[in-house]
């Protein structure tokens, strides 16, 4: 964590003094005055289209935060998980904030930004009426799935619940909503965006959320200026609470993930509270 | 037992090829589940499916004309849907229709909620039994019809009533004559009650799909479940060709 916060300075420090021997993206932004970022326009409530057909959501957000920074104006490009990697590799966007999971196959191929900014892990949906509370509660009980999912094994054998899988998420809620399950395990950012919607008004996501798995905005390879500037504005954003407000302003609950990381770095900087 | 068990970890060791469902006990519990789930599906189907050729065939003859309809609407209405589309149809579309409550514990609460009164095995047992039953009507049909008319008229004359003609005398020759269509469309159905993961019934694909998905070992047990199937159905054949043996009458059908 030092390593990242001296990081973090350096970055500070870097973009403050804006000098730089090559020109690289941040000076084609500057150039350009527009900034280019992918986002997701499907999948609310994270990037998804409004009435008007604008593409609003909690990264759309974050990436006016940093058109601000750089003074530019905000171009959003709609991507879709499986071309964000080569638009960005092919320069039609400049940055990509679209809910892509941070592994090590893609850091091969696009610049992850460290820290990670947001997370999303296992979860359950259920009715609100069964009160259920722990993971070990859906021992012996019918859960939907989807097939193939990873933690399909796991809600099974640790937790002893009856997985029933179907080939898709529509078939898996159908059956949800018919009773054939008490719960639905999936990506806890899926069920956030369902739960959002007033067909699921009597449904909750009870449970704390398990192996989360981490988020990351990436920039084109060998950007590093511009890396290190996002750096500084990820911490920022855990730091100032940025991600927590967009949270519950777009209607989630806090994720924990959102939680622990601006713990984390008020504990590293606590005069930020005064 | 061990020693097989250490002798599939070290081919995967060696080689690559990575048989979870021998040396991983979770695994080779869930695959024989789904074998026994598959049998047990396919057994039950057999037998309604032919339960309902056997009646509707015999409805086809009735002297009434609505029974006819009524059967020649099912068959129609099975033959020409694919056995999939039956399948969602089914679970998704009717079975909301009948409803029940459980009460489900959960933690020291119980839980009363309305759940569906058939499960996904009944409906998968209810939609394939019809789609072969469906095929069943026309095999048996088939047979009923190559009954020579003077066979039947030998019966008449000998003052034997309709249904004692059909028991001893059109259905036992119909069967014979008909054996080998009807174990086509039996060896059909053994494989059609793949399709049944589609509406999460625990059966041999649908336990495989979940060991390849957690295993990544795809091609491995893609291989396992065709020579699976190639056996499930082998002792299919062997059972009904010893069936067609048993029941040859000398001289008949040559």
């Amino acid at each position: 964590m030092k390593k990242l916060f001296t990081g973090v300075c350096v970055a500070a420090a870097l973009s403050l003094s804006g000098q730089a021997a090559l020109a690289d993206v941040l000076d084609d932004i500057a150039e350009r005055g527009v900034l280019r970022v992918g986002v997701k326009a499907d999948y609310p409530p994270y990037g998804y289209l409004d009435e008007a057909g604008n593409i609003v959501g909690i990264e759309p957000a974050l990436a006016q935060d940093v058109a601000d920074l750089l003074g530019v104006e905000l171009e959003l490009i709609p991507v879709v998980s499986s071309n964000r990697m080569q638009f960005l590799e092919q320069g039609r966007i400049d940055l990509m904030i679209a809910t892509m999971t941070d592994r090590n196959d893609r850091r091969e191929v696009v610049q992850i930004v460290d820290p990670n900014y947001y997370s999303s892990g296992t979860n359950i949906l259920a009715p609100t009426a069964a009160g259920l509370t722990e993971w070990e509660q859906l021992d012996g009980l019918p859960v939907c799935g989807i097939q193939g999912a990873f933690y399909n094994r796991k809600t099974e054998e640790e937790f002893g619940a009856e997985i029933v899988a179907f080939t898709g998420t529509a078939e898996a809620l159908a059956a949800l909503q018919q009773g054939t399950c008490v719960a639905f395990v999936y990506d806890d950012s899926f069920l956030i965006s369902r739960l959002s919607e007033p067909e699921w008004a009597d449904y909750e996501m009870p449970l704390q959320t398990i192996d989360d798995a981490p988020w990351g905005l990436a920039v084109a390879l060998g950007e590093d200026r511009f890396a290190e500037l996002m750096s500084g504005m990820i911490v920022n954003w855990h730091l100032s609470g940025r991600i927590l407000a967009l949270e519950t302003e777009y209607g989630v609950d806090n994720t924990p993930f959102a939680e622990r990381m601006h713990q984390l770095f008020l504990d590293i900087n606590p005069s930020i509270e005064r | 037992m061990d020693g097989i068990e250490a002798w599939f970890l070290d081919l995967y060791h060696t080689t690559g090829i990575n048989l979870t469902i021998v040396y991983d006990a979770f695994d080779r519990e869930r695959f024989l589940w789904g074998l026994l789930n598959t049998v047990i599906l396919s057994v039950i189907c057999l037998v309604f499916s032919v339960i309902i050729g056997i009646i509707g065939a015999w409805l086809l003859g009735a002297r009434h004309a609505i029974p006819r309809r009524i059967v020649q609407a099912y068959v129609q209405f099975f033959r020409n849907t694919p056995p999939l589309v039956q399948m969602y149809f089914f679970f998704f579309a009717l079975g909301p229709m009948f409803m029940t409550t459980v009460e489900r514990h959960v933690g020291q609460m119980v839980f009363v909620s309305e759940t569906p009164l058939l499960t996904s095995f009944h409906w998968a047992v209810i939609s394939l039994s019809f789609f072969a039953g469906a095929f069943n009507v026309e095999i048996f049909r088939s047979g009923i019809e190559a009954v020579p008319r003077s066979t039947i008229e030998a019966a008449e004359a000998l003052g034997m009533s309709r249904w004692q003609i059909y028991r001893d005398v059109i259905l036992p020759l119909a069967f014979r004559i008909c054996l080998p269509a009807l174990n086509n469309n039996l060896v059909n159905l053994v494989k059609t009650t793949t399709l049944a993961y589609a509406i999460a019934v625990p059966e041999l694909l649908y336990m495989s799909n979940q060991i390849w998905s957690d295993s990544v070992n795809v091609p491995e047990m893609m291989t396992v479940l065709l020579f699976v199937y190639v056996g499930l159905v082998a002792i299919l054949v062997f059972a009904m060709q010893r069936w067609e043996r048993a029941m040859k009458l000398p001289g008949f059908g040559r």
